[in-house]
């Protein structure tokens, strides 16, 4: 039970259960492993039935996995979730007013801040949003911000997710799955709760409709029910009571969005686009989506519909960028960051690209492009082989890369075939930017189930737990 | 409400009515197939089904002899016949999981456990028997309509599940009529008691109308009565009519625009039903007289389907 001395463990410390884990820990002694082994079987029946499930790429079209749940909470005291909840609110509006700079008067690249061509030559960038106002400019409306604790449980960001970030309908899903298993936990806790998310989300969506409209209609744009993330979709309109749409259901007049109804057209104001910007319009971006609609660029640039999260935004989150956050934060808002950034080196920097083909067994090293953990060597986990290839792969462009120190991820107690025993977990708390900056307490805590893998995408065999911010 | 909404729920109650239907189409014809008589007898009765159902092409590139277990998997469980119950079941989940923001959470959950039930069965290969399946299939059917019924906002939502319900009711009863009118009479003569009394009785199980034809008959099964009670009779909830007048009911609660001529057209055949006579009926000739009807409700569902469901719009 007890993890390596090196990493810092959720539950226990070196004297015992810690204190915010002590109720917990006795509810635990508490229970018969048969009856912890029907609760785990119960929810995994629940989870079908209510088709929680996610669609695998690459796999026959129409295989559904489960995210694998577990009962162990994540749990954390209120004390740290407020300073957490700070530095992420800082975060988020420093981005915002990033991408605002960037697509207009780029003053932060006058500054020099950050090397210009890092973002006009990055392909996130999009030259179609210069000098696109929106409202209230806001930008990345709903951020999901990957969160890890390392070294001695101190907080740092991994990544800030700002195009179409997942996994908010797991953190409802998973409180809602807990509750019906172990009701009498939650009288245990002063859980904090975060069932009011689809409100929040929907009153921020409704807050940045374009001026003028009143009674904004908003929907969310699906590319529908064989997308990985369907089941989210569906499950925010059906929680916020709008429609979920596909490319198909709207299409534009005389520069206006329209959806095609059983009552003939009606107009829609603002979009919750699940899908990425190449495939929003495909006389803007990609000529070959099926998933988008004809004419939306043109529409959004007059201010006639308000997309979201907005056009463009990843060249905010894109990580050749992630290095500059703090200097950002510094820039436009005059504070000091709350929260770390993992040390990060530029590849595109000499000395940092000689340090890193060096070190390669220890570091981490991640294409600025990639995503959910396609792209990336771990050092001290791959093989001499992989290390090779990845040199070649570095050394035929050093810009598309960058290196971090591997951190020893916290872990968590979960269970697993052997009984429980510590995984290393991360923390996707979920921003809301509209008429205020917000975040309801808590966040989808992910788990990577294999012994001392770090990936916890549910893509390569992550699992989900739920997270508790305590009330006192 | 989004027109590709509408038109998944309008599917996902068609492809539920259908899966029903072909169960007690199956089940009777199973059953029929105990009685003694010939082989060829039985063949033909497999054959009548096939022929109403347009799938005897299919039916033939996959297997090479009309038997009772060919066309029972062939119905059931082969999923490359896209009218299998199989299929169709797939296709109520399929639809069901598009919209599942505007089905409540119960209705959604009976769905996705049909089907899951569904997938274990056949993985298993542990194949129920032939009656037992057909069962829980017009029990799953009777769930899924029920927990709709009992929980739908009475929406636009609401009135395209029904449409689409009573559209394929109408079209499933008048082919289980037809094709056993058709094994079961010469063309055209009405003879009465010399038919099988067992077959009859048979065919009003498979709709569950037996009990209603005593009730409203009091008196022996004749061929004439039943094709009476199961096209014209409005209180018989499987009957042409009173489908179709369902179906009108549904079609004036979402009118629009462009849906008139759909309406009129529905109120034509309602009223044709409602104040026919089974005489009338009888001098066009029952298959002639299914086969017309056949083609009106297609056109329905086809005038349907412009109007509200694919509209094309600028």
């Amino acid at each position: 039970m007890t993890p390596a001395k090196s990493i810092y463990d959720e539950m226990h410390a070196s004297d015992g259960v810690r204190s915010h884990y002590r109720a917990f820990a006795d509810w635990l002694q508490s229970m018969t492993p048969e009856r912890l082994k029907r609760k785990r079987e119960e929810a995994d029946t629940l989870f079908h039935r209510v088709g929680i499930t996610f669609a695998v790429y690459g796999e026959a079209s129409g295989t559904e996995r489960l995210i694998p749940f577990d009962i162990v909470p994540r749990i954390i005291p209120a004390t740290e979730w407020t300073k957490l909840a700070a530095g992420l609110k800082q975060r988020v509006r420093a981005l915002n007013a990033f991408i605002k700079d960037i697509y207009h008067d780029q003053e932060i690249l006058k500054a020099e801040k950050i090397p210009a061509d890092e973002v006009r030559r990055n392909a996130q960038y999009r030259p179609e949003m210069q000098g696109v106002n929106v409202p209230n400019d806001i930008y990345a409306h709903i951020a999901g911000v990957d969160v890890v604790r390392a070294g001695k449980g101190e907080f740092y960001v991994l990544e800030d997710n700002l195009r179409v970030p997942s996994g908010v309908s797991y953190m409802m899903e998973d409180r809602k799955m807990m509750m019906r298993l172990f009701p009498e936990l939650f009288a245990r806790h002063s859980i904090a709760p975060v069932e009011h998310y689809p409100d929040l989300l929907l009153d921020n969506l409704r807050s940045v409709a374009p001026a003028g409209v009143n009674d904004p209609t908003v929907v969310v744009l699906t590319p529908g029910a064989y997308n990985s993330a369907y089941f989210e979709h569906a499950f925010l309109a059906q929680q916020m009571g709008v429609e979920l749409v596909q490319g198909s259901d709207l299409f534009i007049k005389d520069n206006y969005v329209y959806m095609r109804t059983t009552r003939g057209p009606q107009r829609v104001d603002v979009i919750y686009r699940r899908i990425d910007d190449d495939f929003l319009d495909p006389s803007a971006f990609r000529p070959d989506s099926m998933l988008g609609v004809r004419g939306l660029l043109s529409a959004y640039r007059a201010g006639h519909v308000t997309v979201t999260n907005a056009i463009g935004t990843g060249v905010a989150d894109d990580k050749s960028i992630y290095p500059y956050v703090p200097d950002m934060i510094r820039f436009y808002l005059g504070e000091e960051p709350l929260l770390n950034n993992v040390p990060t080196y530029v590849l595109r920097r000499k000395e940092d690209l000689e340090y890193t083909l060096a070190h390669l067994s220890e570091l981490v090293v991640k294409e600025v492009h990639g995503a959910g953990g396609y792209g990336m060597l771990i050092g001290p986990a791959a093989t001499k082989q992989q290390i090779e290839d990845f040199r070649a792969r570095i050394i035929a462009d050093p810009t598309k890369y960058i290196a971090q120190p591997t951190l020893s991820l916290s872990a968590c107690p979960t269970f697993v075939e052997s009984g429980m025993a510590p995984r290393h977990i991360d923390l996707r708390p979920f921003v809301l930017s509209g008429r205020d900056v917000t975040l309801v307490p808590g966040g989808l805590t992910r788990v990577a189930l294999r012994d001392g893998s770090l990936v916890v995408n549910s893509s390569q065999g992550g699992g989900t737990k739920d997270t508790w911010v305590l009330e006192c | 409400m989004l027109s590709s909404t509408a038109d998944k729920l309008f599917w996902m109650a068609r492809y539920t009515e259908r899966a029903d239907n072909l169960a007690r189409m199956l089940d009777v014809n199973y059953r029929m197939s105990l009685f003694p008589q010939g082989p060829q007898g039985i063949t033909q009765g497999w054959n009548a089904l096939l022929a109403i159902s347009d799938l005897l092409g299919e039916f033939k590139n996959r297997y090479s002899e009309v038997t009772a277990e060919n066309a029972l998997a062939f119905f059931a469980f082969d999923i490359s016949n896209p009218s299998s119950i199989v299929s169709c079941w797939r296709a109520v989940r399929e639809n069901a999981r598009a919209v599942r923001g505007v089905l409540t959470a119960e209705a959604w959950e009976t769905i996705n456990t049909t089907w899951l039930e569904l997938r274990k069965l056949d993985s298993s290969k542990n194949v129920p028997d032939t009656s037992e399946f057909f069962e829980w299939v017009k029990y799953r059917a009777h769930l899924i309509k029920g927990v709709l019924r009992s929980t739908m906002l009475r929406d636009e939502g609401y009135h395209f599940t029904w449409l689409g319900t009573y559209l394929e009711r109408a079209d499933n009863t008048a082919r289980i009529l037809d094709v056993k009118y058709h094994t079961l009479l010469p063309r055209g003569q009405d003879v009465g008691g010399a038919a099988d009394y067992y077959q009859w009785s048979a065919l009003l199980h498979s709709v569950a109308a037996f009990e209603i034809y005593r009730r409203v008959y009091r008196d022996v099964i004749t061929p004439r009565r039943v094709a009476e009670m199961l096209v014209l009779r409005d209180d018989m909830p499987r009957s042409l009519s009173h489908c179709i007048t369902q179906v009108y009911s549904h079609l004036r609660a979402v009118r629009n625009d462009q849906s008139a001529e759909t309406e009129r057209r529905t109120g034509e055949l309602q009223a044709s039903l409602h104040f026919g006579r089974i005489e009338d009926v009888f001098d066009v000739g029952l298959h002639e007289y299914l086969m017309r009807f056949l083609d009106k409700v297609y056109d329905l569902g086809e005038r349907v389907s412009q109007d509200f469901l694919d509209p094309v719009t600028a």
